[in-house]
């Protein structure tokens, strides 16, 4: 499972290979807090890679200026060569990155069907005249949107809760309805931030086996998550974040070993880490 | 949602419009002297059943943009006031806009106004909702307030340009002329009734769409989560200032409405208290429901005239700050035992009852 395609930041991997998401020294500032220091990151197509870090170290910060949700005090971060520093979430989620959330954020009242044929949402363009005149055209897209999004929930297995109000789901399916929802938009990259916070065992072991498969079909992951024994045996490569800084990368076996990430870590618990979630 | 939704609002349209064609029937044959007052004791006439058709189609809108959208105004009655005076304008001042009395004496031009006027308050407030709607919550509420306020003045104090007496200041247009089709006058007030609850049900109709639609889909998931919806890709700005110039499109079109019926428009109509209180209405009806903008409508109008009229006998020294103490009460209480409205509040009830246990999530969005 490790590494279908061997990682190789200087590009050794294929003469023409590009990193698909690029983080040049970025910075981010909440008034005098650094919540991120200068991190630069690589993200080869193909890849899982892991983030980890203890709490407040800027994961999740880094997932946000990624989306554009917020935007960094200096830096550039590139998607496929190109800068998407000051896009709106929506244009930057058009490009093909998608996204899960620490905190899950459903649309209540909404049901299941309907979160993953919201994430379906760019695939179509019919607009409120469509709506109105229910034209042929936007029937049709809407057929074909629904085809898609019971594709996706057959594929995540969340086919029988379809017609169920999403937060009448268990914590566990609620982060596989976000990974759905997510998959909905068909993006080359997806950013799961901690999908394991608030599982049991069996429910991580189905995620860890979603996760597994979709990036066998060709996912790049970016994967922040807490439990350590799930991000060390899905990422072909972990970073590490502490105070906003990133203090180490590289294959799991080595950052395990990594006195600087033991010393960052020292104190915390497993039990720590999994229960104490922002 | 979609399938679900679809038999609940045919049953609406099959209650619903015999009803309506009914009691203007009534009203305009007064078979053996019945009629809707006599019939309801006073309480129901065809000016108020005109007034409840209006409101709908306001309130359509209104409930697509703070029930489904989950955004607040507070100045719609700004937008109904503007497609007020928009008809009065162009059609009662003509001549000082130089318009052609070819022009503007044909039975069509007032429905080219109508159309126009709901178009550019449409398209301006879609210009001032995107800036104004990144706001939320009490921001976005004391923005349209202001919105509201500003557009009230500026009705009232003849839009700044008082030489040219517009709007008429204080006391509005007078004389606005009737609607024609043709050569068929839409008056008596039954026809023109008729008329109104045409646009009404269209509005319902067009409403219903909407929220079965992809933009519905995208409007409530705003409202859910604005972030996630964004980070799939839903243009959040503009779908927020779409269903914003889509309510004021219809709170300009029912405006154009009641300056034909009314024939006299005055700024005061429009003010904060009317914005407010088509806020109250739509809470009353049920904001997350399209089928509530008539019930909403007509409660409170019933509520407000059975106060007029009634509370004397109650309290026989009782003065008009009476009324509004009792209709805040009726709100108060309404709010309390049915928060999601009338419609929304009052099928959970039915449905609560027989030991049906169909669970709704609290806040649910209950097509029809
Ligand atoms: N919007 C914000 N405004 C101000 N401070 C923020 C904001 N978001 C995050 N922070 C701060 O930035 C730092 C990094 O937070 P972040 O949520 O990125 O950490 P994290 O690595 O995701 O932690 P956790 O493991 O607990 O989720 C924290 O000190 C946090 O308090
Ligand atoms: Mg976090």
């Amino acid at each position: 499972m490790k590494a279908m395609l061997p990682i190789s930041p200087d590009g050794t991997g294929g003469p023409s290979r590009q990193p698909l998401l690029e983080v040049i020294r970025v910075s981010k500032a909440f008034g005098g807090l650094m919540a991120l220091v200068d991190v630069s990151l690589r993200i080869w197509p193909g890849q899982i890679k892991g983030l980890i870090g203890p709490n407040g170290a800027g994961k999740t910060t880094l997932f946000n200026l990624i989306t554009g949700i917020l935007h960094p005090t200096s830096g550039d971060i590139r998607f496929q060569g190109r800068s998407i520093i000051g896009l709106p979430p929506y244009r930057i989620a058009a490009l093909g990155i998608a996204r899960t959330f620490q905190n899950v954020q459903l649309f209540p009242g909404m049901t299941v069907l309907e979160h993953v044929l919201v994430g379906g949402h760019r695939h179509s363009r019919s607009g409120l005249l469509g709506a109105i005149l229910r034209s042929p055209r936007t029937r049709h897209e809407e057929e074909e949107t629904r085809a898609r999004a019971w594709a996706v929930l057959k594929r995540v297995g969340l086919a029988e809760w379809a017609d169920r109000p999403a937060e009448s789901l268990p914590l566990g399916l609620q982060r596989i309805l976000e990974i759905a929802r997510a998959l909905a938009t068909d993006p080359q990259l997806m950013l799961l931030d901690e999908p394991g916070a608030g599982l049991n065992l069996m429910e991580k072991a189905h995620l860890a086996e979603l996760i597994r498969s979709l990036n066998a079909e060709g996912m790049t992951v970016l994967l922040v998550e807490h439990d350590m024994s799930l991000v060390m045996g899905l990422a072909d490569e972990i970073a590490v974040l502490d105070y906003g800084q990133l203090i180490a990368e590289g294959p799991p076996e080595v950052i395990r070993q990594d006195p600087r990430v033991i010393t960052a870590y020292l104190g915390e618990e497993d039990e720590v880490w999994d229960a104490a979630r922002g | 949602m979609g399938r679900t939704g679809f038999p609940s609002n045919v049953i609406g349209f099959a209650i619903g419009v015999p009803l309506i064609l009914a009691i203007g029937m009534l009203e305009a044959l007064r078979p053996m002297g019945l009629s809707l007052p006599a019939l309801t004791g006073g309480l129901l006439t065809l000016d108020t059943m005109i007034r409840v058709g209006l409101f709908t189609i306001i309130l359509v809108g209104l409930n697509l943009l703070m029930g489904y959208a989950g955004q607040v105004s507070l100045g719609q009655a700004a937008f109904y006031g503007m497609g007020a005076f928009f008809s009065a304008i162009l059609t009662v001042r003509a001549r000082t806009l130089s318009i052609p009395p070819a022009l503007a004496e044909t039975w069509w031009w007032p429905w080219v106004v109508m159309g126009m006027g709901a178009l550019l308050v449409g398209m301006a407030a879609y210009g001032i909702g995107r800036p104004i709607l990144r706001l939320r919550g009490h921001y976005l509420a004391m923005a349209t307030l202001g919105l509201g306020i500003v557009v009230y003045i500026l009705l009232r104090e003849n839009m700044g340009l008082p030489h040219l007496n517009l709007t008429g200041g204080f006391d509005g247009i007078q004389g606005i002329p009737r609607l024609r089709l043709g050569g068929f006058l839409l008056w008596p007030a039954w026809r023109y009734y008729f008329l109104v609850w045409l646009f009404a049900f269209g509005a319902i109709a067009l409403g219903l769409r909407v929220v079965h639609s992809r933009v519905g889909r995208a409007l409530r998931a705003i409202h859910g989560s604005e972030i996630a919806a964004e980070s799939v890709g839903v243009e959040v700005p503009h779908y927020k200032a779409m269903i914003f110039g889509l309510s004021a499109a219809m709170a300009a079109l029912a405006g154009s409405l009641y300056a034909h019926f009314q024939t006299t428009v005055i700024p005061a109509t429009f003010g904060f208290g009317p914005s407010l209180e088509l806020v109250v209405m739509s809470a009353v009806g049920g904001m997350t429901s399209i089928w509530g903008a008539p019930f909403g409508a007509l409660t409170i109008l019933l509520v407000q005239e059975a106060l007029r009229t009634q509370l004397h006998r109650v309290l026989p020294n009782a003065q008009g700050e009476f009324e509004a103490i009792a209709f805040g009460l009726i709100l108060v209480l309404i709010m309390m035992f049915l928060p999601d409205g009338l419609t929304v509040g009052g099928l959970r009830w039915l449905q609560s009852r027989p030991r049906l246990h169909i669970r709704f999530a609290r806040r649910s969005f209950k097509p029809g």
